[in-house]
């Protein structure tokens, strides 16, 4: 039973990166109505600037480090919406869901370019130490991330629930039209979510990071939290935080569990099908608001 | 001056209806066939024809299968890569293991990818746009996952078949200019069987289910037939593609050459191209074919040798940025420009 647990509270962890991911995706939708497919590069490109900040060819201190890789996703934000997105208004969702794929792609190459394509390990000084718990064993570094993560999706709520920028942001999300006609600058609106996403992105891109070294299949990452928002409904962010656990905690208990019966390596798409199975049943997500059209 | 429309005059229900009621792109499309068919083979280095030209007429058939989908029925797949792979493997296994004729065997594979795409084509009947996107994106990882992982499949090492020698009634296809003759001839063949069917009525219904789809069905079309069989035409182009590229092109069926960043490539290869045209999936098959050997031969300009990861980063950036560029500028793709340069042409030297 102990091991169970393990393998759940290791799942849990994994789930809270997802969620993170998940995160920026779900913003950006509610902000814009853009579904963001670049969310992985983003991460990646965080990733890739605070490690040529910090390590390779600045040698900055991991705060300033931290700040300038926040400084540069604030870059591409107001590249994307003002180059872009301001660009591609009023034309169908689909097209400006593709024109992120062109983002993903340009944010791969110039990322690489810079920095080079060989898998770096970025190494931030957090300790990785082994604590048992009711003789549960937890890993140090697990936990800072998880508590990162927790304090960034505080501290988001707070930003969407108290802050004028976040009300402001919230209105955006209702309706574009009644928060333009009370005064709300829509550009400035997205550039804010952009740049929040990119902050999201950098701490997912970090944690990522640090724990599978900074490479292209960080990429990849983003793919799996598409069924972390599937499943959590793409307007909720509470159900996206949810869902990233229950995503991490079954992919996680699926593989240790199941996977050795039918060969492993199922946890590639296990989040898939549990996204598929939802889609089925409840196409809004669990927690999402029930207006989906019809077809 | 020569494109033009006047003194061609349609006075039967066949000359309204061809494909080309101009002359001269008639004659244009004579000539490609000949270029294709006698010049090619002719005078191409083995280098051209079997790294450029073949490669390009199978993109060309999985992205036209792709545009089916996305750019005539309005449903985005992100993992029809995967119906590649499903062509690829379940040919390799017909005709290597149970000694299918190789043709049959090509055809075989598209049509298992066909029931396999049908299959993960039936979220479409409840959901639409992101949703079915990433439920498409769901079938990629599956696929992937069950042919690597099915030792019946995939033979268990990397999930790597080698190709069987190929023979069609005993005659050896082992030379490239024989292997080149096998892509063109089928990719002849289904693009014009797929060029009239976007034309006629299963074509106009994707396209008013692609426009609106509650008013596609008020006017009487059916959703859901039209839809599961877009997915399943779709597919099958998908895994006759997949199936000429690992016989002819690549001469293994490697699922590493079929991945989510190759559906990625697949759709901004329509993007490029032009979404909702045949030509587009030729215009952008042969962009994505051709940029890095294009990108190469400019940087070597300037180094001796272009090292690969700077290769790969910079063909990511120009087809990142042409993606958008095209979104921007022209969402219909290169092939709109094409039809711009004809509209011009028609009024050509007289533009009054």
């Amino acid at each position: 039973m102990a091991f169970f647990f393990e393998v759940l509270i290791t799942g849990l962890m994994v789930g809270i990166m997802y969620s993170l991911v998940a995160l920026g995706f779900a913003l950006i939708f509610k902000a814009s109505q853009v579904f963001n497919m670049a969310q992985g590069a983003m991460s990646l490109f965080a990733a890739l600037a605070l490690y040529g900040f910090f390590e390779q060819y600045l040698h900055l201190p991991l705060w300033l480090a931290l700040l300038c890789t926040v400084a540069v996703m604030t870059i591409w934000a107001y590249a994307i919406v003002f180059l872009i997105l301001k660009r591609l208004v009023n034309r169908p969702p689909l097209m400006l869901f593709m024109a992120t794929f062109g983002i993903a792609y340009l944010m791969e190459g110039i990322g690489q370019s810079i920095y080079g394509t060989q898998a770096k390990g970025l190494n931030l000084g957090i300790p990785d130490e082994l604590y048992e718990v009711a003789g549960i064993f937890i890993s140090s570094f697990d936990l800072f991330f998880a508590v990162v993560a927790a304090l960034l999706v505080g501290g988001l709520v707070w930003f969407f629930q108290k802050t004028r920028n976040g009300r402001a942001l919230r209105a955006v999300s209702d309706d574009h039209e009644a928060a333009l006609s009370v005064g709300i600058p829509l550009l400035k609106a997205w550039t804010l979510t952009w740049i929040i996403a990119g902050v999201v992105a950098t701490v997912a891109g970090v944690a990522w990071g640090t724990r599978l070294g900074v490479q292209f299949s960080l990429t990849f990452i983003a793919l799996k939290s598409l069924p972390v928002l599937i499943i959590g409904g793409i307007d909720s962010i509470p159900g996206v935080i949810l869902a990233g656990l229950i995503v991490g905690a079954c992919e996680t208990l699926g593989e240790v569990f199941i996977g050795p019966y039918v060969g492993g390596g199922i946890q590639t798409f296990l989040p898939y099908l549990l996204a598929l199975i939802v889609l089925y049943f409840r196409p809004y997500g669990l927690f999402g608001k029930e207006i989906i059209e019809r077809v | 001056m020569f494109y033009r429309e006047c003194g061609n005059l349609k006075d039967s229900y066949d000359k309204d209806m061809a494909i080309f009621p101009i002359p001269l792109d008639r004659w244009g499309f004579i000539v490609m066939l000949f270029v294709a068919f006698v010049i090619v083979p002719l005078f191409a280095s083995e280098y051209l024809m079997m790294n450029i030209i073949v490669p390009f007429y199978c993109f060309a058939l999985s992205a036209f299968g792709l545009n089916v989908l996305a750019g005539f029925a309005g449903q985005v797949s992100i993992g029809h890569a995967a119906f590649m792979a499903v062509g690829a493997y379940s040919s390799f296994i017909m005709y290597g293991r149970y000694g299918v004729p190789l043709i049959p065997s090509i055809i075989g594979g598209g049509v298992v990818a066909s029931i396999v795409g049908t299959f993960f084509g039936l979220p479409s009947l409840k959901i639409k746009g992101f949703y079915l996107a990433i439920s498409t994106l769901a079938s990629q990882f599956i696929i992937e996952w069950v042919i690597v992982h099915v030792h019946w499949i995939s033979g268990g090492v990397f999930g790597t078949i080698e190709a069987p020698k190929m023979f069609i009634f005993g005659f050896a296809l082992d030379t490239p200019v024989r292997k080149y003759y096998l892509v063109l001839c089928i990719m002849v063949l289904f693009m014009t069987i797929g060029k009239n069917l976007v034309r006629g009525q299963l074509g106009r219904n994707w396209m008013a289910i692609r426009d609106v789809d509650y008013a596609a069905e008020i006017i009487g079309v059916n959703l859901y037939k039209d839809k599961l069989i877009a997915f399943a035409v779709s597919t099958f182009y998908a895994g006759i593609a997949g199936a000429l590229i690992a016989f002819c092109y690549i001469g293994v069926a490697n699922i590493e050459e079929f991945n989510v960043m190759t559906s990625f490539a697949l759709l901004g290869m329509i993007i490029i191209g032009g979404l909702g045209t045949v030509l587009g999936a030729f215009l952008g098959a042969g962009f994505f074919v051709m940029l890095p050997i294009a990108i190469n031969h400019g940087l070597g300009i300037f180094m001796e040798m272009v090292p690969a990861d700077i290769l790969s980063n910079i063909e990511a950036i120009v087809f990142g940025g042409l993606i958008i560029f095209f979104l921007i500028v022209e969402p219909y793709g290169m092939a709109r420009l094409w039809h711009t340069i004809k509209e011009k042409l028609r009024l050509w030297p007289f533009p009054y």
